[in-house]
C-alpha cells in the first residue's frame, strides 16, 4: 500500500506534469544514450526488480549482457558536480539519490557497488543496447 | 500438604533495583551494536583468523543452557519425578528466555544484521545452520505449547505428558544441532568430532540446570517465598552429576582427539602450552566448572547447606564459560594445517597461533543478551502463573 | 584423481525468472517483457558460465620465485583490496605462503587463494545460500544474500575467506565490496565471463616466471588439461576429498 502510495505520489509529481514538477517532485537529472525502450513510467515503476532480477543473472549464470547492471546506470545517469566530475552517491544530487531521498527509500547497494561511472579504459564489456528492429525480432522470437 | 499455587510475582522496590539494572546491561549492548553496526566490526578485536569471537561465546552458552534448562521440567513430565513437578513451569520460562538471549547476540554479531530478513526467505538446506534456525523456531512453539498445557484448565496429565516429552526430544535435536555446529567443521583439528553433540548435550545439562537453580533462588528470595532446603540439595545433586558427566565428555573428547588428529598439534596446544587457553581449560573448566562444585554439593555435611548449591551453580557457569570459549577461540587460536610437514609463514598468519583480546563492545552484547534472558524470565513471572507460592519441603513431597 | 568428473548442482535461476515474470506481469501489462535482456544480442566474445566447463588453475611450485608477489599486487589492483596494512583485519584474497620442510630443509613458496571446490564445505555451511558454487565450478559468495555469519570461514580449510571489516569506498565497478559480507578470490569472474584470464595468471606470466596455469580442466586438449594429465600434482588438504579445482605441482 505505501509503495503504491510513493509511486503515485511520485508520478503526480513528475512525469504527468511537468508544471509541478518543482513544487511537487523531485527533480530528476537528465541522462545521456537512448532512452529505456520501455519508457520512463516503466522503468520508475520497475528499476528495483529489473536490477534485482538481472543481478541474479549476472552472479549466477555469468550473464554480463543484462539489461539493469548497476555499472551502465550510474555511467548514462551520471550527474556532474561543481567540479565538472561525476558525483558519487554521497551527493544528493546523484540520479539514484534524487527521488529516493524524496520518498525515503533507503538502498545499500553502494555501500559495494561504485556510484560513479567507470573509466572507459577499464571497462571490460560494453553492453550493446539494441535497436528497434533486433528488439521487435527479439520480442517475436520468444512469443511476446 | 497442599496444593501448588502458582502466583505471579509481585513488583517489589527490590524487583524494580534489578529489573533497573538489567535494562543498563540491556541499553549497553543496544549501545554496542549500534556502534559495531556503524564502524563494522573493526571495533571488535575478531579478525579473519578469530572470526567468532566473545559475541559466539556469550550465544553458544545460552543457546546450550536454553536446552539444559528445560531438564526440569523433563524430569517431571517426562521422568514422573513428582518433586520437580511444581518447577515445570519456571523451567519452561526459563529456556526460552534463555534461548532468545542467545539468538540475540547470534543475530546482532552478523556483518549484516539488517539482512536478517534475507535469512527468513532462503534457506539452504544443506546448512546444519539452517537446521538450527528451524530447531530453535520449533522450540519456542514446543515450549510454548507444554507451558500452555500445564496452565490452561482442564487438560489431561497425559496429554501434559506427551507434550512433555516432544518438548524434551526437540531440546535434544536442539542441542545436537548446536554441537554439530562446531562438529561438523571438518578443516579445523579442534572440531572435527563425533563427541561434539552428545558433550554439548551434557554441557547443556549442567549450564542449564545451574541457570536454573539461580533464577529459582533468587526468584524465591526476592518475592519472599519458601523455597525447600531438601529440594535445593537435590537440584545441586543433580547438578554434581552433570558436571561430573560433562568432565567425562571432555575426557573423551580429548582423549578421542588426541587419538584420531592428524597430528596430536591440537590437544598439546589447548591441554599444554596454550597459554590463556589451557589456563582456562584447566583452572577454569576443571577445577572452577568441575571438581569444585563437586566437592561442594557432594561433601557430606557442608553438601546440605543452600549455600554449596547456589555457589556450585555459579562455578559450573564460570566453568562452562570457560569451556566454551576454549572450544571456540581457543579452536581458532591454532592454526589450520594445510601443509602438514612443513614450517609455514605468510603475511596472513599462516602456521601462527592467532591472537584474540575481546572488546568491550563485544563483552557489552554477551553480557546484554545474560540480562535479555534474565529479564524476559522475570518479566514472564510477572504476567503468567510462572512461580509456586510455596516451595517448602513439606509441600513438595519426596520420592 | 578424479578432477573432470563433476556433478554440478541446479541453481534455482529459472525459478527466479518465472516469480519475476509473474511479479512483472501482474504489476503492469504496459510492458514489453519484463525480464527480456534487451542486450543480450551480440556483444563481445563472452559466454554465460557453462557447466560443460570447470574452470582451473595449476600452480607450479618450482617455478614460483620465493620474493616474488606481482599475483597478490595484481589480485589487489584489480579487485580493489589494499595490500595488507593491518593484516589481522584487512582482506586477503590470495597470499603468498612460504614453506620449509620440517625435515630436509627443502624451501617452497607458493600462492593460497580461495581453491575453487567441487565440494566446497563453505557451500555447504552456507545458511543463506550465499555461498555457491557456479555451474563451471567457480565458488562464489553471493553478496546480496550473505549475511556476515562467517561460518564458511570457519569452515574452509584453506583460510581462503575475508570478511569486510570496515567500510570501504571506491571500489572497482567490477568487483564490489562492502562491510559485513564475506568475500574471497573470484578467479577474476568478470574477466573470465568476458574471455580473459584471472590478473594473477596474467602477472605471473609478465615477470616471465609463468608459474599459474588457467584454462578448462573439462576440455582434454586444454593446456591445464594436459599438464595435469601428463605430470604428478596434488590438491591442497586432498585428505578432505574436496576435489578443489587449484592445483599444485612440484609441492
Ligand atoms: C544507455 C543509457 C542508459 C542506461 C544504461 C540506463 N538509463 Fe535510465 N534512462 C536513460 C535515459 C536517456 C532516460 C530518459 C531520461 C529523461 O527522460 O530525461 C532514462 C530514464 C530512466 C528513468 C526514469 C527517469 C524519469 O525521469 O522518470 C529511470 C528510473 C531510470 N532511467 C533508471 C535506470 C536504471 C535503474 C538503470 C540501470 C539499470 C538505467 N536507468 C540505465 C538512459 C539510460
Ligand atoms: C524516478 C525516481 C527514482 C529513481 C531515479 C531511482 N529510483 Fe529506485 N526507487 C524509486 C522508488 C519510488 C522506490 C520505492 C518503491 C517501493 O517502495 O516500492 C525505489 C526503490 C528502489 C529499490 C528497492 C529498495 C527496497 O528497499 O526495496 C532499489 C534497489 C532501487 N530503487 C535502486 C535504484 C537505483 C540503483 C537507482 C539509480 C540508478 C534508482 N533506484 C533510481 C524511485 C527511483
Ligand atoms: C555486499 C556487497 C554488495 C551489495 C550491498 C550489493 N551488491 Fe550487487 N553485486 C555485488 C557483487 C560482488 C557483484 C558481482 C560482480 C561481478 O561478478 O561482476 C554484484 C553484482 C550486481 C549486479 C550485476 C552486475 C552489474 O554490473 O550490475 C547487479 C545488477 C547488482 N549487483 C545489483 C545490486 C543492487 C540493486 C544492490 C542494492 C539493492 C546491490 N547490488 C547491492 C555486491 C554487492
Amino acid at each position: 500500500m505505501k509503495r503504491l502510495l510513493v509511486i503515485l505520489m511520485l508520478l503526480g509529481g513528475i512525469g504527468l506534469s511537468p508544471a509541478f514538477a518543482q513544487g511537487l517532485g523531485p527533480d530528476i537529472p537528465k541522462a545521456t544514450g537512448q532512452p529505456h525502450p520501455e519508457g520512463n513510467l516503466f522503468w520508475r515503476m520497475n528499476h528495483m526488480r529489473l536490477l534485482q532480477h538481472d543481478r541474479d543473472l549476472t552472479m549466477h549464470n555469468g550473464d554480463r549482457h543484462i539489461q539493469a547492471s548497476l555499472k551502465t546506470c550510474v555511467t548514462c545517469h551520471a550527474v556532474k558536480g561543481a567540479d565538472g566530475k561525476p558525483v558519487g552517491v554521497d551527493n544528493p544530487k546523484h540520479f539514484c539519490r534524487v527521488c529516493h531521498d524524496y520518498a525515503a527509500v533507503k538502498i545499500d547497494c553502494f555501500m559495494c557497488h561504485n556510484s560513479k561511472p567507470e573509466e572507459k579504459t577499464q571497462a571490460y564489456l560494453k553492453p550493446k543496447i539494441p535497436d528497434s528492429k533486433e528488439l521487435a525480432a527479439y520480442l517475436k522470437e520468444t512469443g511476446q | 500438604m497442599e496444593r501448588t499455587i502458582y502466583r505471579e510475582i509481585k513488583v517489589t522496590p527490590q524487583v524494580i533495583q534489578i529489573a533497573v539494572l538489567l535494562g543498563a546491561f540491556i541499553l549497553a549492548a543496544a549501545v554496542a551494536v549500534l556502534y559495531i553496526e556503524a564502524h563494522g566490526h573493526i571495533v571488535t578485536g575478531m579478525t579473519n583468523q578469530i572470526v567468532w569471537g566473545l559475541p559466539h561465546v556469550f550465544a553458544v552458552f545460552l543457546i546450550v543452557a536454553a536446552s539444559g534448562a528445560l531438564n526440569v521440567a523433563s524430569i517431571a513430565s517426562v521422568f514422573g519425578k513428582t518433586p520437580y513437578k511444581p518447577l515445570s513451569r519456571l523451567s519452561g520460562l526459563l529456556a526460552m528466555s534463555l534461548l532468545a538471549g542467545g539468538l540475540a547476540v547470534l543475530v546482532l554479531d552478523l556483518g549484516r544484521p539488517d539482512r536478517l530478513i534475507v535469512q527468513m526467505t532462503h534457506y539452504n538446506f544443506s546448512s546444519i545452520f539452517t537446521w538450527n534456525i528451524l530447531l530453535y523456531s520449533g522450540f519456542f512453539a514446543v515450549v510454548s505449547a507444554y507451558l500452555f498445557v500445564q496452565m490452561a484448565r482442564g487438560i489431561s496429565a497425559r496429554t501434559v505428558k506427551v507434550v512433555g516429552f516432544a518438548a524434551f526430544v526437540w531440546r535434544l535435536a536442539l542441542t545436537t544441532g548446536t554441537g554439530s555446529i562446531f562438529g561438523w567443521i571438518m578443516a579445523r583439528a579442534a572440531y572435527e568430532s563425533a563427541i561434539m553433540a552428545p558433550l554439548f548435550i551434557v554441557m547443556s545439562f549442567s549450564f542449564g540446570l545451574a541457570f536454573f537453580i539461580l533464577v529459582l533462588t533468587l526468584s524465591c528470595r526476592l518475592t519472599g517465598r519458601v523455597l525447600g532446603v531438601k529440594l535445593l540439595n537435590r537440584l545441586g545433586r543433580l547438578l554434581g552429576i552433570f558436571a561430573a558427566l560433562v568432565l567425562y565428555f571432555t575426557a573423551v573428547q580429548h582423549l578421542t582427539s588426541h587419538y584420531w588428529a592428524r597430528d596430536g598439534g591440537i590437544e598439546q596446544f589447548l591441554l599444554f602450552d596454550g597459554g590463556i587457553y589451557t589456563q582456562l581449560f584447566w583452572i577454569g573448566q576443571v577445577l572452577i566448572g568441575g571438581i569444585i562444585p563437586m566437592a561442594l554439593v557432594f561433601h557430606p555435611t557442608g553438601g546440605i547447606k543452600p549455600a554449596s548449591s547456589i555457589v556450585a551453580s555459579v562455578l559450573v557457569i564460570l566453568g562452562g564459560f570457560a569451556q566454551v570459549y576454549v572450544i571456540i577461540i581457543g579452536g581458532q587460536a591454532f592454526p589450520l594445517d594445510i601443509f602438514p610437514g612443513y614450517t609455514v609463514s605468510s603475511s596472513f598468519f599462516d602456521g601462527q597461533i592467532n591472537t584474540y583480546t575481546p572488546s568491550l563492545p563485544e563483552l557489552a552484547l554477551g553480557l546484554g543478551g545474560v540480562a535479555l534472558a534474565v529479564a524476559l524470565t522475570g518479566f514472564g513471572m510477572k504476567i503468567l502463573r510462572i512461580l509456586p507460592t510455596n516451595l517448602s519441603d513439606v509441600n513438595v513431597g519426596q520420592s | 584423481m578424479k578432477l573432470p568428473a563433476v556433478k554440478f548442482d541446479e541453481r534455482p535461476a529459472e525459478m527466479h525468472r518465472r516469480d519475476f515474470m509473474k511479479a512483472g506481469a501482474a504489476l503492469a501489462t504496459v510492458t514489453l517483457a519484463p525480464g527480456v535482456t534487451l542486450m543480450a544480442f551480440g556483444g563481445d566474445a563472452s559466454a554465460e558460465a557453462s557447466a560443460s566447463k570447470r574452470w582451473g588453475l595449476l600452480v607450479d611450485v618450482n617455478k614460483c620465485a620465493k620474493d616474488c608477489d606481482a599475483c597478490v599486487t595484481a589480485c589487489s589492483k584489480e579487485n580493489g583490496w589494499r595490500l595488507p596494512e593491518n593484516p589481522e583485519t584487512d582482506a586477503q584474497w590470495i597470499r603468498k605462503v612460504n614453506l620449509t620442510d620440517k625435515d630436509t630443509g627443502r624451501e617452497a613458496s607458493l600462492p593460497v587463494m580461495c581453491q575453487h571446490c567441487e565440494e566446497p564445505p563453505c557451500v555447504d555451511v552456507c545458511p543463506t545460500g550465499a555461498s555457491f558454487k557456479r555451474v563451471d565450478g567457480i565458488v562464489l559468495v553471493d553478496k546480496h544474500i550473505c549475511i556476515g555469519c562467517r561460518y564458511c570461514m570457519m569452515a574452509c580449510p584453506y583460510k581462503a575467506r575475508s570478511f569486510v571489516h570496515e567500510d570501504l569506498t571506491d571500489q572497482k565497478p567490477w568487483a564490489p565490496r562492502g562491510k559485513g559480507t564475506v568475500e574471497s578470490c573470484t578467479m577474476c569472474v568478470h574477466r573470465v565471463d568476458a574471455g580473459q584470464k584471472p590478473a594473477c595468471v596474467e602477472a605471473c606470466a609478465a615477470t616471465g616466471n609463468g608459474a599459474i596455469i588457467f584454462g578448462d580442466l573439462r576440455d582434454p586438449e586444454s593446456e591445464i588439461s594436459k599438464a595435469l594429465a601428463n605430470y604428478p600434482s596434488t590438491a591442497l588438504r586432498a585428505d578432505m576429498g574436496l576435489n578443489p579445482g587449484v592445483r599444485y605441482q612440484n609441492l
